[in-house]
């Protein structure tokens, strides 16, 4: 309910701002509407939409694997942390500007390299957190495993991942929303379809509408896919926790 | 089966850089079906030396022989179960091959039917400790290791937990080594009890208890009790002498 409120009252100062301000600068919301409807109806925003998507997804899923394979290696073993530790704390403080111009001048303005350039971005935020998390690991269940002398694979399943699912959800979450901030750029400087190509189509002609159509539109599937996909995700990984004040 | 153990020394380095002697010399020999109970003060070095004696820790002077493949059970002074699987999973874990009799016969002994499919984080401490039981010995283990299994706990739970493992423990043959600080667990279960020293620990006196386990009433025990005692009081004695 409170949500709702919220909510209406943004658009009811939307709307307010819209009667005052220029038109082309800040258009009302049934024009805004209008253009969304339009762009629906001809194919063209869910082409945009799917191919953003498509990318967020390829993206995350390398950024997760190989940024959690990197954390867990580095919380393990000593070495494999002081090697990699200078890489990370470059990775971690490079704009993610740098990574999607060189991505685009090295492999050209390819599809890898839009993708390489986001997961990129995203890896060093998941090694990090996955670092933390095998760090914490609890070495008394590790000697318990031992000494009962359960396979590799049964402990990683079974005292290990349980042990690194919170980071997992952590990572997963700020990490998609890095992934969401990098992709329009990514799609901006050298991609010819996505919402981010379709927002530098829209500056150029400042066609306000259009930009705000987009912008809105994909606002929106963000926050289904948070609330639909991350949280029960966190909930799940948190079950057999006493629940926290 | 035999364990032979032989660690001359064994210190800890701590975070200060003072290096601390845990254990200086601790020499023995168990085969299957005896039951060593290793009865010292509290931190005098006993859990270092399971630690050892299972393989968790190389760092020591002397060695230690096991015999190839033997499978162990261990209870742990803290029941260290898995907080995210229910109590029959964390048996299973452990012990991947129990058939359903078994677990069923295993869990019924221990009380623990009505917990099945409860969280260890659902369960007392008295309960957790007996899931911790029923994991060391759903894997029919050949070495059977128990660091402190009835600390903390009120004296009728202890009395009530010692009784099962008294039965359980001469249900199987296998090496059983049970750390105690508490004089009636050596009674009621030893076959062997070794006095330990303090810090640094080792071996006072080897005492074989010879009235058999199922034959031990309240005489017998107070009779054990005693010359336990008077050995241990006469072990100290020497060693502040000498």
């Amino acid at each position: 309910m409170l949500r709702l409120l919220s909510f209406v009252s943004f658009l009811a100062i939307w709307w307010v701002a819209a009667a005052y301000a220029d038109g082309t600068k800040l258009p009302s919301p049934p024009a805004v509407l209008d253009v969304l409807l339009a762009e629906a109806r001809s194919g063209e925003l869910f082409l945009h939409l799917g191919a953003t998507l498509a990318r967020v997804a390829l993206a995350f899923a390398l950024a997760m694997t190989l940024g959690g394979a990197i954390g867990y290696l580095m919380g393990r073993v000593r070495l494999a942390n002081r090697l990699g530790d200078p890489w990370l704390i470059l990775l971690l403080n490079l704009p993610a500007l740098v990574v999607i111009v060189l991505a685009y001048i090295w492999a050209g303005l390819t599809e890898v390299a839009a993708i390489a350039a986001i997961a990129i971005n995203k890896l060093p935020t998941a090694v990090v957190t996955l670092r933390e998390g095998t760090r914490a690991l609890d070495r008394s269940l590790d000697e318990m495993a031992t000494v009962f002398a359960m396979s590799r694979w049964r402990t990683f399943r079974h005292v290990i991942l349980p042990q690194l699912a919170p980071y997992v959800a952590a990572a997963a979450r700020s990490g998609l929303s890095l992934v969401w901030k990098i992709v329009l750029v990514a799609e901006l400087l050298g991609r010819p379809n996505g919402v981010g190509f379709e927002i530098g189509v829209a500056f150029q002609l400042f066609d306000t509408p259009l930009l705000l159509a987009y912008s809105l539109t994909f606002a929106a599937v963000v926050l289904i896919i948070e609330t639909l996909l991350v949280q029960p995700f966190e909930a799940r990984a948190s079950r057999w926790r006493p629940r926290a004040a | 089966m035999q364990l032979d153990v032989d660690i001359t020394g064994k210190t800890f380095q701590n975070a200060a850089g003072e290096r601390h002697e845990v254990l200086t010399g601790l020499k023995f020999s168990l085969q299957s079906g005896q039951v060593a109970v290793f009865f010292g003060p509290s931190g005098c070095g006993k859990s270092t030396m399971l630690r050892i004696l299972l393989g968790l820790d190389h760092d020591f002077q002397g060695h230690v022989t096991r015999p190839a493949k033997a499978r162990a059970g261990m209870v742990f002074q803290e029941p260290r179960l898995l907080p995210w699987r229910s109590v029959e999973e964390n048996v299973r874990l452990a012990a991947p091959d129990i058939d359903e009799t078994k677990l069923s016969a295993l869990f019924k002994l221990l009380e623990l039917d009505a917990h099945r499919s409860h969280y260890p984080g659902e369960l007392s401490l008295g309960l957790a400790r007996r899931v911790a039981l029923a994991r060391a010995f759903a894997v029919e283990p050949d070495i059977l290791v128990l660091d402190e299994p009835l600390a903390s706990l009120d004296d009728a739970l202890a009395n009530r937990l010692r009784e099962e493992i008294a039965m359980l423990v001469s249900s199987r043959t296998m090496i059983t080594l049970l750390v105690t600080h508490n004089l009636d667990d050596a009674v009621r279960l030893a076959d062997r009890v070794f006095l330990l020293s303090a810090r640094p620990a080792r071996i006072l006196a080897d005492l074989p208890v010879r009235t058999p386990r199922h034959a031990r009433g309240d005489a017998e025990i107070a009779a054990i009790k005693a010359s336990i005692l008077r050995r241990a009081s006469i072990a100290v004695a020497d060693r502040s002498v000498s």
